[in-house]
Parts: structure tokens; sequence; C-alpha cells
């Protein structure tokens, strides 16, 4: 039996692996990767404590993330393909015409 | 008697008529309007007749049918109270109503916005009919305020023409005025006796004490400042000095609705309503001069301005607040029966008198006497009936005029001291202005040759039918409504005093059988001698016109002519004032300054905000990851010191 405790650092971990990345990487792709993998950090963790409350809700409510998470993946990335179609770059500090 | 459904079908039926020509005229019923109208008041026109016998047999009616407000302590139920004051007023207005109706399927015929004008009598009608059935003061304001909303609807009717539109704003705003204080006469009395049922509040005045109160550093006693208060009402709806100027402007309307609303019918409301509360108006001697005393000064008033008026339509209207003033005076010396008989006669004979007038009109195309005159033989019935209801009017023996004009002068005469007498000498002076403007119009008019041209001439003709037919019927009432009120110097019981008894009371007479044969022979001298005057002048060919008119420079005549210049001297105190604050405060400073100040003032300041705002906006997409990341953390830190502490 593995104790809570780790699934809450694996969560936490990935977690902040995620952030990193989205902070400091440039390529759009990269973010976009990081951004799910904060994403599942959550799922872990929503999971471990569905497991250790045994309460169904906490899994249910991961399948709708998990949902809306495929949904959002696929026009995240049909935005980034129109945008290098655009400007040919993943670079995101080329592309910063959108300001007040 | 409860109330039962052959009542409340008397107003219904209009208002279903009004609601049918309104909603379905436009599109679907068009130029057969007058159908649903005419056959919807004829059928109120039976039931008041059925209702009236009931009354005739002693039998009254009173009941609620809906409660309409219930807040605390107002409660207020539409309901209707039919009583022989209410069943003369019904008799009186569906009977004027149904010929007005009868008469304008010819006179308007063709019109633009046929089916909208017989919406809007099917309308009038019903506000008219919900005003004088009602129980309460409530239902009476309802009434009282529709029936304005009407008048200003049709004397509007032509609301392409400017005058016409300007006429029916001045009706509106002018009655604002006498209404403001009627409200305020209903609300004392809903604050003095907590109820607005007219039972309720008649009661209670049996033993009631009036308080004093003061007023502006008067002191008056609260019963004089409600009457006074309701009066003012009655003054701006009985187009009475000084709140009369609306009334001769109210004739750019077409002239059914004149003869129907600002002649037999919507006008009288006032004398209606002083005549409803006259338990109120009995314990304020004050009040009842000042009614009088108005009603006397409004008579006399209008009826010299009458004098020099050469529109038929101003003449007939000038005479109207002159005969409405007769009714107010009576009310005043507390010969309610009188001024309610006055009410009645007068109906037939001056809806005569418009609808005649309006015959003349739809014949000539023109207004103005000076390009009539030799009409009588071109339209035969138009002329003699005209001529017969300016008898009456006149006063002339035994016809229905001289019976209740002379009822009103008896009575002022007969209320005793110097008052009474001054009230009838008035009184008898405006009979002999009255009896001569009449025949001035008829002799202008009818008589002589016609100054309109020959072109013109060749086009004269009589009205069709359906126009001629309502006037010789009301020719009969000119001639004989007065027969059911004959005075008892005639060896009768006058027996339309003796039937209104129960609900106006009357007055105590001081005076002998001499006197009142006195009074009675001096008002039918003055009237002939007017007849007289006025045939002389304008029947035979004659310079005293013009001499008359030249007398003193011309001053009286152009005083007369000109109304007194109340409007203008109204022009000047009021309007311009109220134009020019408009103009300088409201629209310079309130709106201008303020309101436009504050509209565009706070999106210039938001604008100037964002134009700082927005640089927060880089662009970069960095600065908005470390930002929210920032957030976090700090949302974080907050979180844990705050569990932690």
């Amino acid at each position: 039996m593995v104790p809570l405790s780790w699934y809450m650092a694996l969560s936490a971990a990935v977690f902040c692996i995620g952030v990193f990345g989205f902070l400091t990487r440039r390529n759009i792709i990269i973010m976009f990767m990081s951004l799910e993998l904060m994403l599942n950090a959550v799922n872990i963790n929503l999971v471990a404590m569905s497991h250790y409350l045994q309460d169904i809700r906490g899994q249910v409510m991961v399948m709708f993330i998990i949902a809306v998470a495929a949904a959002e993946a696929a026009i995240g990335l049909a935005i980034i393909i129109a945008l290098f179609r655009n400007r040919a770059t993943v670079h995101v500090d080329e592309i910063n015409e959108m300001k007040g | 008697m409860d109330i039962t459904m052959v009542h409340i079908l008397i107003p219904a039926l209009p208002f279903i008529a009004f609601l049918v020509n309104g909603l379905l005229g436009a599109k679907v019923i068009r130029n057969q309007a007058h159908w649903v109208a005419t056959l919807a008041v004829a059928g109120s026109w039976v039931l008041s007749v059925i209702t009236l016998m009931d009354v005739l047999q002693g039998k009254t009616f009173y009941g609620d049918i809906y409660t309409w407000i219930s807040s605390g302590s107002l409660n207020v139920s539409v309901g209707f109270s039919i009583d022989q004051l209410t069943a003369v007023m019904l008799i009186v207005v569906t009977t004027v109503s149904t010929l007005v109706h009868v008469y304008s399927i010819g006179y308007m015929h063709g019109e633009h916005g046929y089916w909208r004008f017989f919406s809007y009598l099917s309308l009038f009608t019903f506000s008219m009919l919900m005003l004088i059935m009602s129980n309460n003061f409530l239902q009476l304001f309802f009434g009282w305020e529709a029936v304005g909303l009407c008048s200003y609807l049709l004397i509007g009717f032509y609301y392409d023409k400017e005058s016409a539109a300007v006429a029916g704003s001045k009706a509106f705003i002018v009655n604002r005025f006498g209404d403001f204080g009627f409200a305020l006469g209903v609300f004392l009395v809903f604050i003095q006796f907590g109820s607005l049922d007219y039972h309720t509040v008649f009661a209670a005045l049996a033993d009631w004490e009036s308080p004093v109160v003061e007023l502006f550093g008067f002191e008056a006693d609260l019963v004089t400042v409600i009457a006074l208060l309701l009066f003012c009402g009655a003054v701006g709806k009985s187009a009475q000095v000084p709140l009369h100027v609306w009334l001769p402007d109210a004739m750019e309307g077409p002239t059914p609705v004149s003869a129907l609303i600002h002649a037999a019918t919507m006008v009288t409301a006032g004398v209606f309503l002083v005549a409803r509360c006259n338990p109120l108006f009995d314990l304020s001697p004050p009040a009842m001069s000042t009614v009088a005393i108005v009603g006397a000064f409004t008579s006399l008033f209008a009826a010299t301005i009458a004098l020099v008026q050469n529109d038929i339509k101003r003449i007939v209207a000038y005479s109207t607040i002159s005969q409405l003033g007769y009714m107010v005076l009576a009310c005043g010396v507390g010969a309610y029966s009188a001024g309610i008989f006055h009410l009645y006669t007068h109906a037939f004979f001056k809806a005569l008198l418009f609808l005649g007038a309006g015959s003349v009109i739809h014949a000539v195309h023109d207004q103005d006497i000076r390009n009539m005159g030799g009409l009588f033989k071109h339209m035969k019935i138009t002329a003699i009936t005209f001529w017969i209801a300016s008898l009456s009017i006149s006063g002339f023996p035994l016809l229905a005029g001289f019976f209740s004009k002379d009822e009103i002068l008896w009575m002022a005469y007969a209320s005793g001291g110097v008052q009474g007498k001054l009230l009838w000498l008035v009184g008898t002076l405006v009979a002999l202005l009255t009896a001569f403007y009449s025949f001035r119009l008829i002799f202008l008019t009818f008589h002589g040759e016609f100054r309109g041209g020959h072109e013109k001439e060749h086009h004269l003709h009589e009205s069709s039918p359906v126009m001629t037919i309502p006037l010789i019927i009301l020719c009969v009432g000119a001639v004989a409504s007065g027969w059911v009120g004959l005075p008892p110097v005639f060896g009768f019981e006058n027996q339309f005093a003796h039937f209104l008894d129960p609900v106006v009371g009357h007055p105590e007479a001081h005076g002998s059988h001499a006197e009142e044969w006195m009074v009675m022979g001096v008002s039918v001298a003055v009237g002939l001698l007017g007849i007289g005057l006025a045939w002389i002048m304008y029947g035979k060919k004659s310079d005293l016109p013009a001499t008359l008119g030249g007398l003193a420079k011309g001053v009286p005549y152009r005083w007369l002519s000109n109304k007194y210049y109340v409007d203008e001297l109204y022009d000047l105190v009021f309007i311009r004032s109220t134009v020019q604050g408009a103009r300088n405060i409201l629209v310079a400073v309130t709106d201008g300054a303020i309101i436009e100040g504050i509209v565009n003032g706070v999106p210039a300041i938001i604008a100037r905000l964002s134009e700082k705002l927005r640089l927060i906006q880089t662009g970069v997409l960095h600065h908005y990851t470390s930002i929210m990341a920032f957030g976090v953390f700090l949302l974080f830190a907050i979180v844990i010191s705050w569990a932690g502490g």
C-alpha cells in the first residue's frame, strides 16, 4: 500500500516541473506541454484523495477534467498551428503585438 | 339595492366598443367603425333609461364590484352609486352621446382616422360614465382624468394641424392646475375621514367638528379648505375664470366633439362634482360664496367676450362658459337642483347649437360669421333648429332654457341678503347679453345676404339626414326638456327639484310669489330686449355696430375682441417665465452643465485612466505568466500564514 504522502509528493513534483517549464521556456509548444503537466498533477492529487477518502466523486471529476483537457489540447494545438502558419515561428518573444 | 349587470353594462358597452375599434379599427373595421360605437352607446342609453325608471320608483343602487386598492388603511373599490343625481346625468350623457355618434357618421364621413375618432368617442363615453357612476372619490378622479385625456386626444384629432395640437396641450396643461387642487382635496378627505367612499365620508360629516387649520398665516376651517380645493378641480374642468382659457381653443377639435365634450358633458363635470359633494360645501359658507361669485363673474366675463367674437364656434364656446358660470352660481347659492336642471336643459340646446354650427361649417367650409349670411333659405332644418335653440338659451317663455335659467335667477334672488340681489343682477345682465349675442349670431349667419361670394353660394346645401335628424331630436329636448321642472308659481310642484331632493336637498327661499313673478318677468323682458337689440343692430342694415365699436377710440371693443388679454397676460406671467426658465436654467445648467457634464465626464475620466492602465498589457507572454505565478504564490502565502496564525 502506497501512502498518501507519496502521491502528494509526486503530484507536487509534477506541478512544480510544469510551473518551471511554463515560466522559463520560450517555445510555445513546450509551454503548452508544461500546462498539461500542471493539469495532470492536479489529476493525480484528485485520484489519490478520492482513493484515500473512499469517495468516488474525485475520480468522476478527473474523468471530466480529462475530457475537457482533450478538447482544450485540440483547440490549443489548432491555434498554435494557425499561429505558425501566419508568423512562421513558435517563439513567444516574437509574438508580442497584442498589447495596450 | 345592489348593483346588477344592467348597471355594469352601462359603462362596459362603450369600453368594449373602444377596445374593438381601437384594436381592430385600423385594419379590419375601418369605415364601419360607427356601427360598433353607435350601437354600444345606444345600448348604454337603453340601459340608462331602464335605470332611470327604477330610480323614479324610489330605488337607489349602491355597491362595490371589484377591490381596486387595498393597502394599509387605504381601501378603494371600483363601485357604482346610482341615485337620483346619477340617473339624471346618465340620461344626459348617454342621450347626447348617442345623438353625437349618429351625427358624426355624417360629419366625419371620409375623414382620415374615422375609426380612431369613434374609438376615442367610445372611450370618452366610458370615462364620463365611470365619473358620474362612481361611489368613491378615487374612481371619480380616475374618470375625471380619463375624460381629460379623451378631451386632449379629440381636440388634437387633426394632429397634423399645429394649432389643434397646441390647443390640445393647452387644455391638458390648464386642467393640470385645477386637478392639482382637486387631488389635494381628495387627499385631505382621506386624511380626515380615513375613507374615500361617498357614503362613509358624507355620513361622517354629520357629527364632525371641522378643525381650524392655519394656512399661509390665515386661519381657516378645514372643511373650507377641502371644499375650495375640490372646487379648484371644478374650475379647471368647467372652464371657470381664471382657468377658462382652454375651452375656446378646444374648438380646434371636430365639431361633434365640441358638442359632446365641450358643451354637454365633460365641462359640466365640475358642476356635477360640486353637486355631488354638496354635504361638504354646505358646511362651509365661505366656500359657497366663493363658488357663487366665481360662477357669476365667469358668466358675465364670458358673455361680454361673446358679444364681439366672429368665429361661430367660439361664440358658442364663450356662451358655454357663460352658462357653466350660471350652473356654478346656482350651486354656490345652494340650489344644486337648479344647477343640475340647467345642466340638463343646457346639454340639449347647447349640443344643438354646436351641431347646428357644425352643419353650417359643413356647408360653408368657413367658421367666420362675417363670411356667412342668408343661410336660412339654403338650410331650413339647421336654421330652424338653431333658432329654437337660441330662443331656448335666451330664456324665451315655455322653452327649456326659460325654466332652468329662471330657476337659477330666482334661487339667486331668494338666497337673501345683498349678495343674493347682486348675483341676481349679474345673472339678469348675463341673460340680456346671452340673448343679444345668440341672435347676433343668428342674424349674421342665417339672415341678410350671403357674404361668402357667388362661387360658394352655389354649393350651399342642407346636410344629410344622418346629421339633421339628431338636430331635430335635440330640438325636441331644447323645447320640452324643461317641462319636467315647472316652477311652483305656475301651480306645479317642481318635480325635478323634488326628484333630486334626497341627494342635494333644497335651499330656503326668501321671497314671495310676487317677487318670483317679478324675477321671471324681468328675465323674459331682458331676453326679448336682447333679441330686439340684436335685430336692430344686425337684423336690419345699420351703422350701429361700427359706431359702438369705435366708441372710446375702440378701446372697449379691442379689449373684448382680445378676450381681455387674458391669454396674453398668462403668456407674459407664466408661459414666458417658464420657457425662459426652462431655457436658461433647465436646458443650459441642469441639462447642459450637470447632466451632460456627468454623461460626458465619466467616459472621459475612464478613457484617461485606461490610457495609463493599458500599458500593463505588454503583449509579452512572460510578463503575464510571471505575474500569474507570483499571484498564486502570494495567495498561497496569505492562506498559509492565515491558517497558521
